[in-house]
């Protein structure tokens, strides 16, 4: 069951990076980064059980605040640029890019 | 039937990142198949003993962040509208490419099979044990959190907020 965890954690991390670099919606980009950092969770949360060490399920915790302030600031922006540019479309967001 | 009832889970978690990253039209629709998966992962960390991470899973992921994302959708009033997607095909191959190779790469070294999981003590993964844990040994990290949560709350309304002075 731990190699099976480990193997969907990697399948849906997998997902996640895809889906970030493919899609142009910027909320579905958020979704995706929100898939990966889950993906990381269920690998700590897997390795916690194989060892028996509890300290990988408090360091999950941690990535699920950091995930949740993420969001906050992440639709923030989103908030932000939509008024300025009516478009959640990533391409056009280039301002800062090289 | 635990093992079953685990793929089972696996596949629903794996069909709900599936339906949000193929959606390419309906944004709420692929933020409720993101619940999907929560929801999924959530039941995979009981079967993994981590009932206390289970259950903040559902709680906070299903509960509030995918209501978030759902407010702001609202808020921005997207309808389904064309977002340019299908451009950009040589840069999507490759995108797709790298992510099937690295999970190929990742499965490929992965071990068939673990040494046979830790002897556990009783109650491992409950709050008590958990918290134990997070109150002693890893205390400062959490008070930490606070910190990064009143940062996050403060710039999360300070750029949502309308600029009401003109400057």
């Amino acid at each position: 069951m731990i190699e099976q965890a480990v193997a969907l954690s990697g399948i849906l991390f997998a997902i996640g990076a895809v889906g970030a670099l493919v899609r142009r919606n910027v909320i579905v980009v958020l979704m995706c980064i929100e898939l990966m950092l889950n993906a990381v969770n269920l690998a700590l949360v897997a390795f916690s059980r194989q060892w028996g060490d509890p300290a990988g399920q408090v360091f999950v915790l941690m990535v699920i605040v950091v995930a949740a302030a993420e969001v906050a600031v992440g639709l923030g922006i989103v908030i932000a640029i939509f008024r300025n540019r009516e478009s959640v479309n990533v391409e056009d967001a280039s301002l800062l890019r090289w | 039937m635990n093992e079953l009832l685990f793929q089972l889970f696996g596949a629903i978690a794996v069909a709900g990142a599936l339906g949000m990253v193929l959606n390419l039209r309906n944004v709420v629709a692929g933020a409720l198949s993101l619940v999907a998966t929560m929801v999924a992962l959530g039941a995979i960390y009981v079967m993994l003993e981590a009932y206390l991470v289970g259950v903040l899973q559902i709680l906070v992921y299903a509960g509030a962040i995918v209501v978030v994302f759902l407010f702001v959708v609202m808020l921005l009033n997207l309808r389904d509208q064309a977002l340019g997607e299908g451009r950009q095909w040589f840069t999507k191959t490759v995108a797709v490419l790298a992510g099937v190779g690295v999970l190929v790469l990742f499965l490929g070294v992965l071990p068939a099979a673990f040494s046979a999981p830790a002897d556990l003590e009783a109650g491992f993964g409950g709050y008590r044990h958990v918290g134990a844990l997070l109150f002693t040994d890893y205390v400062l990290a959490f008070e930490v959190t606070s910190l990064l949560l009143l940062a996050a709350m403060v710039g999360a309304v300070i750029l949502a907020k309308r600029r009401t002075d003109g400057s």
